[in-house]
C-alpha cells in the first residue's frame, strides 16, 4: 500500500480530524462539522467512524470492529481488512484486547476501561432531525438549548400510545447540556454511557460531524418523572450461552424455521461458551461492574 | 445463509468480489480498452468526471471500465481517489470568455454578437436506432472520416486547419452583457461575501450557504437529481420562469499563480466545461439581489465536460435557490444542497442493504410492547363496560 499514507488520510487531515476531536470532547454532547473526505468504502457505511479511527490510530494500535455485535458481519470485515491494511495494526475481537474499537450500533456486553476509546459509526447526527428538518434551526435550538419540541414529541407518544416509541437513536442530555444522538445504539447500551470509564467517539462522514462524550459524564436519556425510561427486556436467555443479562436477537433457523434468541455481542457470547466447555478465557465484568458467572447455562 | 451470524464473514466478501470479476467474462471475449470507453463513452466519462469531482478522462473512463459502465459507482471510484491527492495549488478563475468553444447557443435572442454554432449537438437528430452501427468496422468509421473532413469543413477552418489562414475563429462576448449594458440586471450579491471563496471539500457547508459553496455544491451534483429539482421548479412547483441567456461547450484554459515568479501565470492545462447563463425575471420584494425595480437576474451553471442538461438545471437552481422564504422545494438550499450529491444519497440508500438486526429488535419490542398496552387499555375498557352493567337487569 505503498501509494497511500499511513492510514489513508494524508496528515493534514488528519490534523484536522484530531483539532475536531479534542473540541469534541472539549464540549460533551456537540456536533463538530467537519470536512469529511471521501473514503473508499460507501457513504453511509461507516466513512465517519473510519475517518475517526483512522486518524487517532498507531502501529500500536489493537483494534476491534464490529457490526450489530459482530465482529464477522461482512462490512465489519471489510472495514476491518481496510484499516489493517492501511494501518499495519493487530486485529481482535476481544473487547478487553482492543485499544480501538469501532462499532456499529452496539457497545459491547464487557465494561470498557480507561484506556479505551469507543467509536461509533453514526448515519444522522442531529437528535432534532425527527422534529426539525433544517440544520440551519436545529443549530439554533441547540444554541438556546430550545428542546420543548422535542419533549412534545415524547409527550405526545405517550398519550397516543402509551409509552415512547423510540427504539433506537434514543434522546440523551450530555453533561447537562447538549441533547445528543448515542447514534442507533438500543436503548438497552444507552446506561452505559453514563460516567463511563472510557471515551467515546461519533463520527458522521455524510453528514460531517463529529462529537463525544468524554469519560466520567453524565448523560441521561430523556423521561419523565412519572414515566421512566425503559430497556429492552427479554423473557428467555441467550440459546448458545444461556445469558439473561444481555442484548438478544431474534432470528429464525434456515433449517426449521424455528425462532431463537441469541446475544447479539458474538464475541462476549462465544467467550461465554467457551469458558463454559471448561476453556481458560478472560471474561470482563458487564457495564453495572458485576461479573455474572456462567452457571446460568444449563 | 445468514450473512452475519454466520463465520466467514471475511471469506464470503472475498467469494463475492471474485464471483464479480468473473461475470462479465463468463462467455470469454476481449477486454474493453480504456481508450474505447473514453472514445466512444465520451459523454458518460464527462458525467463521472463531473460528479467525481476530477477531470481527468483517462481514469474515468478506467473508472467506468471497473464500474461495468455504472456512471454513480465510477464517480464515487473517481471520488475517493481524489481525496488522497494533495491539493498543490489553487487555480484562477477561470475565463470563459477566453474559450474555445464547440458549441455555443442562445434563447434569448436570434443574433448575438459572435453568432450562435449548435457543434456537435444530439438536439435536432431522429432518436431512431441506427441498426447499421450494430456491426460497424473501422473501414467504415474511416471512410466517414474522410469523406465528413473533405465535405464539410468550411473553407476558413480548412485553412486554418493547414495553418496558411490568418486566425480568423470569432469572439464570444457574453449574451447577458447585453442586458447588463440597458440596466436590466439585477447587481450579484456584494462582492465582499466572496473575498473568501468556501472550499466545501475542506469545511462542511453552513447555512445560509455562500453563492460559491452553492455553485460548488451543484458542480460535483449528481445530474439527475439536479433535473428533478429543477424540472420540478419550472413545471409547477415554483414560480421561475428561465430563458438561455447562452450555452457554452468547450474548451478552457486553466491557470495558476507562478510558484517563483510573482505576478505571473502558468497554464496547467485545459479542460472542457459546460456553461450555461440563465436570464430569469425577478420580483424585487423576495429576491436577495434586485432592489426595488423589475429586473433579470442571471443563474448561472458550469460542469466537467460536456452536460448540458446538468449546466442548465444548475442555472435553474442557482436562481431559484436565491428566493427568499423558500415556498418550494427547489427553492429550499438546504433541502437542494443536502440531497443532490450522487455520492452520498447511494451511499446511504445503499447502505439499507447492511445488518439491521440490533436496530430491527428494538423496534419489535417497541411495537409489541405498545401492542400489548393497547389491548390491555382495550381489555380494561371492556371490564369497566361489564362493570358499568347492572348484573340482574333485564
Amino acid at each position: 500500500m505503498e501509494a497511500y499514507n499511513y492510514a489513508f488520510l494524508d496528515e493534514l487531515t488528519k490534523r484536522e480530524l484530531r483539532r475536531k476531536t479534542l473540541k469534541a470532547v472539549a464540549i460533551p454532547g456537540y456536533q463538530v462539522p467537519f470536512g469529511s473526505r471521501e473514503m473508499p468504502i460507501a457513504r453511509g457505511w461507516g466513512t465517519g467512524g473510519l475517518q475517526v479511527t483512522l486518524s487517532v490510530i498507531g502501529p500500536e494500535d489493537t483494534v476491534k470492529v464490529f457490526d450489530q455485535g459482530s465482529d464477522d458481519s461482512v462490512n465489519a470485515c471489510n472495514l476491518r481488512e481496510l484499516i489493517c491494511q492501511m494501518c499495519d495494526v493487530t486485529p481482535t475481537t476481544d473487547s478487553l484486547e482492543a485499544s480501538l474499537i469501532q462499532t456499529r450500533h452496539r457497545i459491547p456486553e464487557e465494561k470498557l476501561r480507561e484506556d479505551q476509546i469507543l467509536i461509533f459509526q453514526v448515519p444522522l447526527p442531529e437528535v432534532l432531525r425527527t422534529v426539525e428538518p433544517s440544520e440551519q434551526e436545529t443549530r439554533r435550538m441547540h444554541a438556546e438549548r430550545d428542546y420543548s419540541r422535542m419533549w412534545l414529541h415524547l409527550y405526545e407518544d405517550i398519550v397516543k400510545y402509551g409509552e415512547i416509541r423510540i427504539s433506537y437513536d434514543y434522546p440523551v442530555m450530555v453533561n447537562g447540556h447538549y441533547l445528543c444522538d448515542p447514534s442507533p445504539i438500543p436503548r438497552f447500551d444507552v446506561p452505559k454511557l453514563h460516567q463511563a470509564d472510557n471515551l467515546f467517539l461519533f463520527g458522521a462522514g455524510r453528514e460531517k460531524r463529529i462529537y463525544a462524550i468524554p469519560p466520567y459524564t453524565n448523560v441521561t436519556p430523556l423521561q419523565f418523572e412519572d414515566i421512566p425510561f425503559e430497556v429492552e427486556q427479554f423473557d428467555q436467555p441467550c440459546a448458545k450461552c444461556g445469558s439473561t443479562h444481555t442484548y438478544l436477537e431474534e432470528s429464525y433457523d434456515a433449517v426449521t424455521g424455528a425462532k431463537q434468541v441469541a446475544c447479539s455481542d458474538t464475541s462476549y457470547c462465544d467467550k461465554r461458551q467457551r469458558q463454559a466447555a471448561g476453556e481458560s478465557v478472560e471474561i470482563g465484568v458487564i457495564w453495572d461492574g458485576t461479573n455474572p458467572a456462567n452457571f446460568e447455562f444449563e | 445463509m445468514a450473512y452475519v451470524a454466520v463465520k466467514g464473514g471475511s471469506h464470503a466478501i472475498h467469494e463475492a468480489e471474485k464471483l464479480l470479476k468473473y461475470i462479465p467474462w463468463k462467455e470469454g471475449g476481449s477486454p474493453l480498452e480504456v481508450q474505447q470507453i473514453r472514445k466512444g463513452m465520451r459523454l458518460a466519462v464527462d458525467r463521472v468526471m463531473s460528479e467525481g469531482s476530477l477531470y481527468d478522462p483517462d481514469l474515468a473512463a478506467l473508472a467506468l471500465k471497473q464500474a461495468e459502465g455504472d456512471v454513480l459507482e465510477a464517480s464515487f471510484l473517481l471520488r475517493a481517489f481524489r481525496s488522497t491527492l494533495v491539493r498543490n495549488f489553487y487555480t484562477l478563475p477561470i475565463q470563459t470568455e477566453n474559450m474555445d468553444v464547440i458549441r455555443r447557443i442562445s434563447a434569448t435572442f436570434k443574433e448575438v454578437p459572435g453568432g450562435q454554432y449548435l457543434g456537435p449537438t444530439r438536439d435536432y437528430t431522429k432518436r431512431l436506432l441506427d441498426m447499421s452501427r450494430m456491426d460497424e468496422d473501422s473501414s467504415e468509421i474511416m471512410k466517414y472520416v474522410t469523406n465528413y473532413l473533405s465535405e464539410s469543413l468550411t473553407e476558413a477552418v480548412q485553412e486554418e486547419l493547414s495553418g496558411n489562414g490568418e486566425s480568423d475563429m470569432p469572439v464570444f462576448p457574453r449574451v447577458i452583457e447585453l442586458l447588463r449594458a440597458e440596466g436590466l440586471l439585477a447587481a450579484g450579491e456584494p462582492q465582499d461575501e466572496e473575498a473568501v471563496i468556501d472550499d466545501i471539500t475542506r469545511h462542511a457547508i453552513s447555512f445560509p450557504a455562500s453563492r460559491s459553496a452553492r455553485l460548488q455544491t451543484m458542480a460535483r451534483g449528481e445530474s439527475g437529481a439536479l433535473m428533478a429539482f429543477a424540472y420540478s421548479s419550472v413545471r409547477g412547483y415554483g414560480d421561475v420562469h428561465p430563458t438561455i441567456g447562452e450555452l457554452r461547450v468547450g474548451y478552457v484554459p486553466v491557470e495558476i499563480e507562478h510558484p517563483f515568479y510573482p505576478g505571473e501565470t502558468m497554464t496547467i492545462g485545459r479542460v472542457l466545461v459546460t456553461e450555461s447563463e440563465m436570464v430569469v425575471r425577478v420580483h424585487a420584494e423576495n429576491h436577495r439581489e434586485a432592489a426595488g425595480r423589475a429586473q433579470f437576474a442571471v443563474g448561472y451553471g458550469l460542469c466537467f465536460g460536456h452536460n448540458e442538461d446538468k449546466a442548465i438545471s444548475m442555472s435553474i437552481l442557482d436562481q431559484t435557490m436565491q428566493q427568499q422564504n423558500a415556498d418550494s422545494p427547489a427553492q429550499d438550499e438546504e433541502f437542494v444542497l443536502y440531497h443532490i450529491d450522487g455520492i452520498e444519497s447511494s451511499g446511504f440508500i445503499s447502505h439499507f442493504k447492511l445488518p439491521h438486526y440490533v436496530d430491527f429488535q428494538a423496534e419489535l419490542q417497541r411495537v409489541r410492547s405498545i401492542n400489548e398496552k393497547g389491548d390491555r387499555s382495550a381489555d380494561g375498557e371492556r371490564e369497566q363496560e361489564k362493570e358499568a352493567t347492572p348484573h340482574g337487569s333485564l
